[in-house]
């Protein structure tokens, strides 16, 4: 399972990308996030955590194959 | 074409009227989003904007397409520039063109509201000595 990150999110991993492994893998985007602040502490402190699917905004309850294209939306700061 | 919707890398302020303008258009408005000097009293050096691009693309569209419903608009323009902008530099416009001016005045402040709440674009701002994503924290 492919993760990618964005803006503040990719700098506290220091990675725009990360591969989860089969076993290790997060079976819904609530638990995908709650891996995330357990795993980068940084991640609790900001102001939003949002998770994109298929580049579409998905709910904590949204299960994962890990075929999908998943990425990490911190706070958008566009305009 | 009645949408124009993109992310680049240089923003032309000077064409967004023939993009908007249109035989059934007696109004048109539009926003231009700038790098300001001052932040909280703090010098700006320069913005660095980044996108997750398929998806900030999606995101402008819906925006879009809801507002050309809502206020029946002929024309929109959502452009928004990434990578590093100095100070007065263009970083986004957006714009709309409508039978009478209330509507597309009403959809030009609705366009980029949106914009900034729900399309995945990210800014740091770059001052002397520290740099900052904009909004990241409390």
């Amino acid at each position: 399972m492919n993760v990618l990150f964005f803006g503040i999110t990719k700098d506290i991993v220091g990675s725009s990308e990360i591969n989860f492994n089969e076993e290790l893998k997060p079976a819904n985007v609530g638990s995908l996030k709650k891996k995330l602040i357990d795993t980068y502490p940084e991640f609790s402190k900001l102001n939003s955590l949002a998770v994109a699917v298929n580049s579409e905004y998905a709910d904590d309850t949204l299960a994962l194959t890990g075929n999908e294209e998943i990425a990490i939306i911190p706070p958008v700061s566009g305009g | 074409m009645k949408k124009v919707i993109e992310i680049v890398d240089t923003i032309d302020t000077a064409k967004v009227y023939t993009e908007l303008s249109d035989p059934k258009s007696g109004g048109i408005c539009v926003f231009v989003g700038a790098v300001r000097e001052f932040t909280n009293n703090e010098e700006v050096v320069a913005l660095e904007f980044e996108t997750y691009k398929e998806m900030a693309l999606k995101e402008m569209e819906k925006i879009a397409d809801s507002a050309i419903e809502k206020w029946a608009l002929n024309k929109v323009v959502m452009r928004h520039a990434v990578g590093e902008k100095g100070v007065e530099e263009p970083v986004v416009v957006v714009g709309a063109s409508s039978a009478h001016r209330d509507a597309c005045f009403e959809a030009c402040r609705y366009l980029i509201d949106t914009l900034k709440e729900t399309v995945p674009i990210w800014k740091k701002e770059k001052f002397k000595n520290k740099t900052i994503w904009v909004s990241a924290h409390p």
